[in-house]
């Protein structure tokens, strides 16, 4: 189990993400009960459906979907699962900007998947609140260093839009 | 040049203890070594044939003379006493161990300097021209825009992870000489309409092992725009640019694959989001930037020095070396001078420890105490007083740094090769040893005239060999070493990829090979003709036939074969 990092502290992951199965597909997969984590291509297939059973919905995000299919649904979403299937496959970042500086996506943003200490820096500047950090990773670690290597960076991002420049005192 | 303020020596000291942990955190097995390459890689630290290569970033190619006595000690101290000047603005170790690192990059931090994003899949150091500033066709000086995209580049959050590394260069003068044509970004200057500072946007050139010149994507773009235009082409790389296949990674390939025409409309239409947002460039930073930039306080000289002069009339070898190696400045008085790392015989853009110290000393007492690396891997002293070229022609000569070879046949751009690297399919070192020693007679040289060799030990073309006049490509058949020749590549604005000959030669030949090239040009120019300007004229069929002259070919060649 990974292990989550909420808001600058360790927190109880109450969410379960749904898995296709081999032999089932998006339009044909049961749909489970409690807080899910639904993959796109699901959510495209059984909006309603899911709308109709679902108080709470999240949402998952893998590098190959495009997010402007979703930008009109992110008021749905209390949460958003960005899927990183190895931590050099950089699109996520991009993903994250795009929902937050975009989209104005307001909602959970977690990082999943090859979710690693060194890149915690990079991921909470795109925008995200929380990250399912790696089986075998220390949390102590990660929550005492993980985010602050660098104290002040030069370019503009979600966490923080403008540029050193522009902050600089004349 | 620029000098660091409070946060960007605060950057570059974190970035050494943020390393140091992560090699401690290696060495405790906290990481595993998939997860530490990335991490050492945007270190400039690459694990190699002999041991690690240590890659030390010179933003757009200036040092000061401290700076360079820094790395002639961390070359003493760590390595054996050398380094490598690259063609892309770099120092090459090639021997030090990962555990000094960290140290090492602490000395360099003393020094504002660093490692950052050297290698690794991520946005490079950025290029320019080495006469930056200086330049007598200078229209703007790009040195402070280049300094704006490297802190803009360094850690940039959303291209950490990019599919493939990612080159950037900027050029201000008319006449392109930071190969702009052949740079994931290249922004070469364009004026608008009103005379105001601009740039068209080139992407997707690139020399490797898909060589492609670059696509226009924007006629004319802003100067305040550069840093919001380039997050738009990222942007669009980072989701779209290919993963599954390195060597189809790099976004010359996604240009190709969607065309130029659809690419440029969806940077455009990313671009409509970022234009005129925070990443605009504001007319404070860049003067407060550029303010690091102004030039050097210089004495008002005649254009001419008559000592100078005369020194030029009686003394040939002096001659040569200010015609091969001095350039044109935009202040009357002075010229700018190129030291070169082609001496006949060793690893061209190899220095020595001791000759970095010498050169120090030289800009020191020549040039106001800056310096520049080119990426045809020499070291240029922009800013020296006619009336001193005499004095520092001698000492340079001392140290072995005055060969006149500037722009001719013996100023071999060449990669480390199969001695060093671990990427090489050939050595290519020998192969430019051979050359220049066959080429060792300097009327003769001086005859050629102006002439680019360039050669790679392999297809990842760090050596530019596309864009060579004479081009070798070192290539592996059944585990022996062989060399592949192009003819008619060139950089600048007209830049242009070389023809492959023909089928490729061994070591052992390729003296012979470049002689005959050179034989053929001299019998065929017409007065005033540049090796490139006969070529242009005749074609490349006189050349190909000389040089296959007499050599059997397909069948015949296996039928020799069979025979032995």
């Amino acid at each position: 189990m990974a292990q989550l990092i909420k808001n600058q502290a360790v927190a109880v992951d109450a969410w379960k993400t749904l898995e296709i199965a081999e032999g089932e597909t998006p339009e044909t997969v049961a749909l489970p009960a409690g807080d899910v984590i639904f993959p796109l291509a699901v959510w495209q297939a059984r909006k309603a459906e899911i709308i109709s059973c679902h108080k709470r919905i999240g949402l998952l995000i893998t590098p190959d979907d495009r997010v402007e299919d979703v930008a009109a649904d992110l008021d749905y979403f209390i949460v958003i699962a960005v899927h990183f299937p190895r931590f050099v496959d950089g699109r996520g970042y991009s993903t994250a900007a795009l929902l937050r500086q975009r989209y104005g996506y307001q909602g959970e943003l977690r990082a999943v998947g090859d979710v690693l200490h060194d890149q915690l820096f990079f991921m909470k500047r795109v925008g995200f609140d929380s990250y399912a950090l790696k089986d075998g990773k220390s949390v102590d670690f990660a929550l005492a260093a993980g985010f602050t290597p660098f104290a002040e960076p030069y370019q503009g991002a979600t966490d923080q839009p403008e540029p050193h420049f522009r902050r600089r005192s004349a | 040049m620029y000098k660091y303020d409070a946060i960007d020596r605060q950057l570059v000291n974190e970035r050494v203890a943020q390393f140091r942990d992560q090699v401690r955190r290696w060495q405790d097995g906290e990481l595993t070594d998939d997860e530490f390459r990335p991490l050492r890689l945007q270190n400039g630290l690459y694990v190699q044939r002999h041991a690690p290569m240590f890659r030390i970033a010179v933003p757009y190619g200036l040092l000061n003379s401290t700076q360079l006595r820094k790395l002639a000690f961390l070359a003493r101290t760590y390595d054996r006493g050398y380094g490598h000047f690259t063609t892309r603005h770099n120092l090459q170790l090639n021997w030090p161990q990962i555990t000094d690192v960290p140290d090492m990059l602490a000395h360099l931090a003393e020094v504002e300097m660093h490692a950052i994003q050297t290698s690794g899949n991520c946005i490079r150091n950025i290029t320019t021209d080495q006469f930056a500033g200086v330049a007598a066709d200078e229209v703007i000086d790009p040195r402070p825009l280049a300094e704006i995209l490297r802190q803009w580049s360094t850690f940039h959050p959303e291209f950490a992870f990019l599919p493939r590394k990612f080159k950037i260069a900027i050029s201000g003068t008319r006449e392109d000489r930071a190969v702009t044509w052949f740079h994931d970004i290249g922004l070469h200057l364009v004026e608008g309409p009103g005379g105001e500072t601009g740039f068209r946007v080139i992407v997707g050139g690139g020399l490797g092992r898909t060589p492609i010149r670059g696509q226009v994507v924007r006629e004319y773009l802003p100067w305040q725009h550069i840093l919001s235009y380039c997050e738009a082409i990222l942007r669009v790389y980072n989701r779209f640019g290919r993963r599954d296949n390195a060597y189809k990674a790099r976004i010359k390939i996604l240009v190709q694959a969607l065309g130029v025409e659809e690419f440029a409309r969806q940077v455009e239409a990313e671009w409509v989001h970022g234009k005129d947002g925070p990443a605009t460039i504001t007319q404070a930073e860049f003067d407060r930037v550029a303010a690091h930039f102004v030039a050097p306080a210089y004495e008002t000289l005649p254009a001419a020095d008559r000592e100078f002069e005369q020194r030029r009339q009686s003394e040939k070898a002096f001659a040569r070396w200010v015609d091969r190696n001095t350039h044109a400045h935009k202040v009357p008085g002075y010229a700018a001078v190129t030291l070169s790392l082609k001496p006949h015989g060793v690893a061209p853009g190899d220095i020595t420890s001791d000759q970095m110290d010498a050169v120090a000393g030289l800009a020191d007492r020549y040039s106001f105490g800056e310096l520049r690396i080119s990426h045809e891997q020499n070291i240029i002293l922009a800013d020296v007083r006619q009336s001193n070229l005499y004095a520092l022609w001698q000492e340079a000569k001392a140290i072995g740094l005055a060969t006149p070879n500037i722009g001719l046949l013996t100023g071999i751009i060449c990669c480390p090769g199969g001695d060093f690297c671990d990427l090489a399919n050939a050595k290519s070192i020998p192969i430019a040893t051979a050359i220049q020693q066959r080429f060792d007679d300097l009327d003769y040289l001086f005859d050629i005239g102006e002439i680019d060799l360039n050669i790679s030990g392999c297809m990842n073309a760090c050596g530019h060999h596309h864009v060579g006049h004479i081009g070798v490509l070192g290539v592996d058949k059944n585990d022996a070493e062989f060399y592949q020749v192009t003819l008619g590549g060139r950089q600048g604005n007209d830049a242009k990829l070389g023809k492959v000959i023909g089928p490729s030669f061994s070591a052992g030949e390729m003296p012979d090979v470049v002689d005959k090239i050179i034989k053929v040009y001299i019998e065929n120019r017409h007065t005033d003709e540049r090796f490139l300007d006969t070529l242009d004229r005749i074609g490349i069929d006189p050349f190909k036939n000389r040089v296959y002259e007499g050599r059997a070919h397909g069948r015949a060649k296996a039928a020799e074969k069979e025979a032995a």
